[in-house]
């Protein structure tokens, strides 16, 4: 089971700030993950399509499409981030 | 000292900076410090509340690091990070910086830099609340800008 989690205005599009999922094993990258979601609920899949949305496994960001989150227990869809 | 705190509660930058400045040993000559409120009122009208999301445990750790980082560069004596999270209503401060250090010129600059950072890297995300109804707040280029000044 792999907990997402979604921030800022991907929170909005999933109507949650977290899920539960079991990710099946064919997701390897994070643009297959993007396609995955996509192919669940194409209107959250728009929003997090978006390039300025980073995902983060385990907390740490990952560093291109290609980089994997197979086995990451937690997985986040980080917009711009904006402190301050 | 380096202290960080991530906190949905109130807090006063006044009596931050007061314990701050009663710690201070000989070499403390130079005290700087920012303090950013929530506003009254933005480009898009009337802002009623701030929502300051953050990722639990990233976020306290990537403040830290860029805390540790700054004071580090800037040879500070003590760095203060308070950061708020959570509803945040108008006129209430959202965040305070606070460094001490032997001279100005550094004191100064570490407060610049931890705020562009604050700005642009660590994991916050912002919504303003209005009449008008909510919107994400994200960087604007400006704040890109500044902030990789201090990447060269």
């Amino acid at each position: 089971m792999t907990r997402i989690l979604f921030f800022g205005r991907t929170r909005d599009a999933a109507g949650c700030g977290e899920m539960d999922c079991e990710i099946p094993a064919a997701i390897e990258s994070v643009a297959d993950l993007r396609a995955w979601i996509a192919s669940r609920d194409p209107e959250l899949g728009a929003v997090i399509a978006a390039r300025d949305i980073r995902v983060a496994a385990d907390q740490c960001i990952c560093a291109n499409e290609g980089a994997s989150i197979r086995g990451a227990s937690e997985i986040a869809f980080m917009p711009p981030l904006s402190g301050g | 000292m380096i202290r960080t705190l991530i906190t949905p509660d109130p807090f006063s930058p006044e009596a931050a900076m007061q314990a701050l400045s009663s710690e201070r040993d000989g070499e403390a000559g130079a005290l700087a410090s920012f303090v950013g409120y929530c506003r009254t009122a933005s480009p898009n009208g009337v802002v009623n509340q701030l929502e300051l999301d953050h990722y639990p445990g990233f976020t306290e750790r990537e403040v830290s690091r860029l805390a540790h980082s700054v004071a580090a560069r800037h040879h500070l004596l003590d760095l203060i990070v308070i950061h708020r999270i959570g509803v945040i209503l108008a006129n209430d401060p959202i965040v305070l910086v606070a460094a001490l250090s032997s001279h100005r010129a550094e004191a100064f600059a570490a407060v610049t830099e931890m705020m562009d950072y604050l700005k642009t890297d660590a994991p916050f995300w912002k919504r303003e609340t209005g009449p008008h109804g909510a919107r994400w707040i994200e960087p604007t280029a400006a704040d890109y800008a500044r902030r990789a000044e201090h990447s060269k």
